[in-house]
């Protein structure tokens, strides 16, 4: 009895398989739908929290909040001209008032649109560097023209919506490991129910000089097999699945949302899904068949 | 046993004049009765032909099951092909086993088995390759006269068509040692005296042979057997040297 993966016909005989015990193919499917899932959902949050990450470093609101027209419009000049000038600036954009009132306007009314009606100037910065130091360097530029100004870093007021992502992402994960401990607990009890039916069986075969590897071998080439068929299909439905959640998310249209994407590592990844329980599951059933054969003489 | 003494008149070529098994005070208890077996000494030469008899419940199954491993004694030494089969690690019992063949008293086939693979199967256990296990199944088939039965299922199989097939099973893979439990306790006069001439040639290619049978008809067809006669877990006459059949009285 070589290593192989495929049993020989002679081995397949050997454990009366006629009595159905297929169930597990649909367990292992179910198991793996849920799996794939849970991990889709884990490395789609992973992918979106690093895109947010990256847009988000690195960028400045200045508010420039003087209440007089006249000297607020100059400021904001100043302070454009002045972040044009710093190296570590990569972008200046002064955000303009028709884009202000209507993103206002959920708020204040129509009013919004009164032009009189102080409105701080907003300027969009892009920095090529994210240390503290230019941080300082371009807070100083800032207030050397425009006293009033107030700069807000995008990554902290995002802080929480990270912290959200980090957290879906840790439970994805936590998810599918206790996936993967709920599939060997299934395996052992499977494999054990197994002994128990062809208990007969294997006496003889012990009997006859069959070593505790040669019988584990028997069960855990089913059990692989049965695990990897049924991961496979449950695989291929969650992946479906998983496109089609993608394709309802592009359609709303969020920034957010739309960085929920699989890239093409991740979905290796979840194909690598059935492989990696087969192989749980083999080791499951090994550890459970070879624990039971050492009490027997 | 040793001491074949005068009676010895054997001229085996591929009998070694070794002990395959040695017991010495041997003990086995079931539980916490009384011992079934108790101080069983006595050596099995390689290449001789035992029969052990006993009345039922006499402890000749429980004394097999000693000899093929499929018990440890509570007390007592046995050895096997020259190796303390008592503390014998458990992962080096397979490759013993392998060496030694066994008619169970109940016959222990495999039920979702054909008679054709039940009797492959000591051969696929040892890794024959698929190629090599046709041949000698088919020859073992007509050895027993079940070549018409070799797809038939135990359960299917009669009394006496199980036992051959068990028999044909344990001699496949031409053991060191053959054990056989009644193995003609079903079967008919004529197809009894066959397969014990099917031992008789195994022996006569060098395998030892221990039959247990209380079929006193048996004990003479094989000319140079020893015999061990058990009685209450007891072993009469361990010095071997009773013979079958027994001397004519002048
Ligand atoms: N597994 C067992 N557990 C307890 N008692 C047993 C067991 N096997 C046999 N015995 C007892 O040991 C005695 C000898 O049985 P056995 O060896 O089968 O005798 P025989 O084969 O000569 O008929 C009997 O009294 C039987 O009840
Ligand atoms: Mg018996």
């Amino acid at each position: 009895m070589a290593v192989k993966l495929v049993p020989s016909a002679a081995d397949r005989r050997l454990l009366d398989e006629s009595r159905g015990t297929r169930a597990m193919t649909w367990i292992m499917a179910i198991m793996l739908f849920l799996t794939v899932l849970a991990g889709a959902l884990g490395l789609g949050t992973r992918s979106a929290a690093v895109l947010l990450g990256r847009q988000l470093a690195g960028r400045l609101t200045v508010q420039i909040v003087e209440p007089v027209e006249a000297q607020r419009s100059a400021q904001t000049t100043a302070a454009v001209a002045a972040l044009r000038r710093l190296p570590e600036v990569t972008r200046v954009r002064e955000v303009d008032r028709a884009e202000l009132t209507s993103l206002l306007r959920p708020w204040l009314g129509s009013d919004g649109a009164d032009p009189d009606l102080p409105i701080p100037a907003l300027i969009d910065v892009d920095l090529g560097s994210t240390s503290d130091a230019t941080l300082a360097r371009v807070a100083r530029a800032v207030a050397a023209v425009a006293p009033t100004a107030r700069l807000d870093r995008q990554e902290s007021w995002m802080s929480p919506v990270a912290d959200f992502m980090t957290m879906v992402t840790g439970l994805a994960f936590a998810l599918v490991m206790l996936m993967a401990a709920a599939t060997a607990a299934v395996v052992i009890l499977a494999a054990r129910a197994g002994l128990e039916t062809h208990r007969d069986t294997i006496e003889v075969l012990h009997m006859l000089g069959s070593t505790d590897v040669q019988v584990s071998r028997l069960f855990q080439r089913r059990i692989a097999l049965d695990t990897f068929f049924g991961g496979v299909l449950g695989t291929v439905l969650a992946g479906g699945m998983v496109v089609l959640i993608g394709m309802q998310l592009r359609a709303l249209g969020s920034d957010l949302l739309s960085g929920l994407t699989l890239g093409t590592g991740d979905w290796l990844l979840l194909a690598l899904m059935p492989v990696a329980f087969a192989l749980l599951a083999t080791l499951a059933a090994r550890a459970a068949v070879t624990g039971a054969l050492g009490r027997i003489l | 046993m040793t001491g074949q003494g005068q009676y010895d008149f054997k001229k085996r070529a591929s009998a070694v004049m070794a002990n395959i098994v040695q017991f010495e005070n041997v003990g086995l208890r079931y539980g916490t009765g009384q011992e079934t077996l108790s101080d069983i000494s006595f050596t099995l030469a390689s290449g001789s032909f035992y029969f052990l008899t006993g009345a039922s419940g006499a402890g000749k199954t429980s004394l097999l099951k000693l000899l093929y491993l499929a018990q440890r004694p509570t007390r007592g030494l046995i050895r096997l092909f020259g190796e303390d089969a008592v503390t014998l690690p458990r992962k080096r019992l397979p490759g013993f086993r392998r060496r030694i063949g066994v008619v169970f008293q109940d016959f222990r086939l495999v039920p979702h088995l054909s008679a054709y693979d039940n009797i492959a199967l000591p051969l696929r256990v040892s890794g024959v390759p698929e190629s090599d296990i046709e041949a000698p199944v088919r020859e073992m088939l007509a050895w027993v006269g079940l070549t018409e039965r070799a797809k038939a299922k135990p359960p299917t199989l009669s009394g006496g068509e199980q036992q051959r097939v068990a028999i044909a099973r344990a001699v496949i893979g031409r053991p060191e040692m053959l054990v056989a439990d009644e193995p003609t306790g079903n079967v008919d006069p004529d197809m009894a005296e066959r397969l014990l001439h099917l031992f008789d040639s195994l022996n006569r290619l060098g395998t030892t042979v221990v039959v247990a049978t209380h079929d006193f008809h048996l004990l003479g067809r094989i000319p140079n057997a020893h015999m061990m006669r058990l009685d209450s877990g007891k072993l009469l006459d361990p010095t071997g040297s009773l013979r079958f059949p027994p001397p004519k009285p002048a």
